[in-house]
């Protein structure tokens, strides 16, 4: 919580990308918590592995230099900040107010039930991520090449 | 911890993401933001999962599908990012005022 806080307030981009980290490493344990390991071992190698990587490697391709760092905020603060305090308390009343009936115990959920519904009841979502996935890196690819090796492919 | 400490930290991560995403003028922290807002969701599906019905999994498996897709979109979104910043030398997206009239 406090790391996500700080991901969003802090001036220097490069501080804002480990808060980031450290809010995504304590999900992890929450989702461990909450009896879904499987889950927490794809947060962990996903986003600490594979997104923290890229932001940091963004951020290091972008960041000219750390002399003189501009202003983290523009002026429609005020508006984010009473529409995200809107946000939050409605949804945290909603949590609240709700009649959540048995939920007292988290129920494990157990990892090869997990791989069983994934392949055969969502098989064809899991075919659809998996193209989706390769248009996203085709994608990528051609949208960070760089300009002169278009002109000297011509 | 019941449930509703579970929904009500997704709710204040997906608050403070909406935040920055509305607030920040990096680009890249935007990204940031979408990737906190996503994961708030994600943890409100799995609390759901865990606490609601006894036994089915369809929570963890659209986490799991949630996180796929939140890859895809961090690749395009940074490579985008990246190619705008190239062009334009600068990361602040109120700078970006080329299409204003």
């Amino acid at each position: 919580m406090g790391a996500g806080a700080a991901v969003v307030t802090l001036r220097n981009i490069i501080h804002s990308a480990v808060a980031m980290m450290v809010c995504f490493g304590s999900l992890a344990g929450m989702y461990a918590l909450l009896g879904a390991p499987i889950v927490a071992a794809a947060q962990v190698l996903i986003y600490l592995g594979a997104i923290s990587v890229l932001i940091l490697f963004a951020i290091m391709l972008t960041q000219a230099g750390d002399a003189n760092l501009p202003a983290p905020f523009h002026r429609q603060v005020p508006v984010a900040l009473v529409i995200s305090v809107v946000i939050m308390g409605l949804v945290g009343w909603a949590a609240i107010q709700t009649d959540w009936g048995m939920a007292t115990q988290a129920a494990e959920a157990a990892v090869d039930a997990i791989a069983t519904a994934v392949f055969t009841t969502y098989a064809l979502p899991f075919e659809i991520i998996s193209l989706l996935l390769l248009v996203a890196i085709i994608g990528a690819i051609f949208l960070a090449r760089r300009p002169e090796d278009d002109e000297r492919a011509n | 911890m019941g449930i509703e400490g579970y929904l009500i930290v997704s709710a204040l991560l997906f608050g403070i993401g909406a935040f920055g995403f509305m607030a920040r003028r990096n680009a890249i922290l935007m990204l940031i933001s979408i990737e906190l807002m996503l994961n708030a969701v994600n943890l409100s599906l799995v609390a759901f999962n865990a606490f609601l019905p006894p036994d089915s999994n369809t929570g963890a498996v659209f986490a799991l599908m949630i996180m796929a897709v939140a890859a895809a979109e961090a690749t395009v979104g940074l490579g985008l990012v990246i190619a705008i910043i190239r062009t334009r030398q600068t990361a602040l997206v109120d700078q970006y005022s080329d299409l204003k009239e």
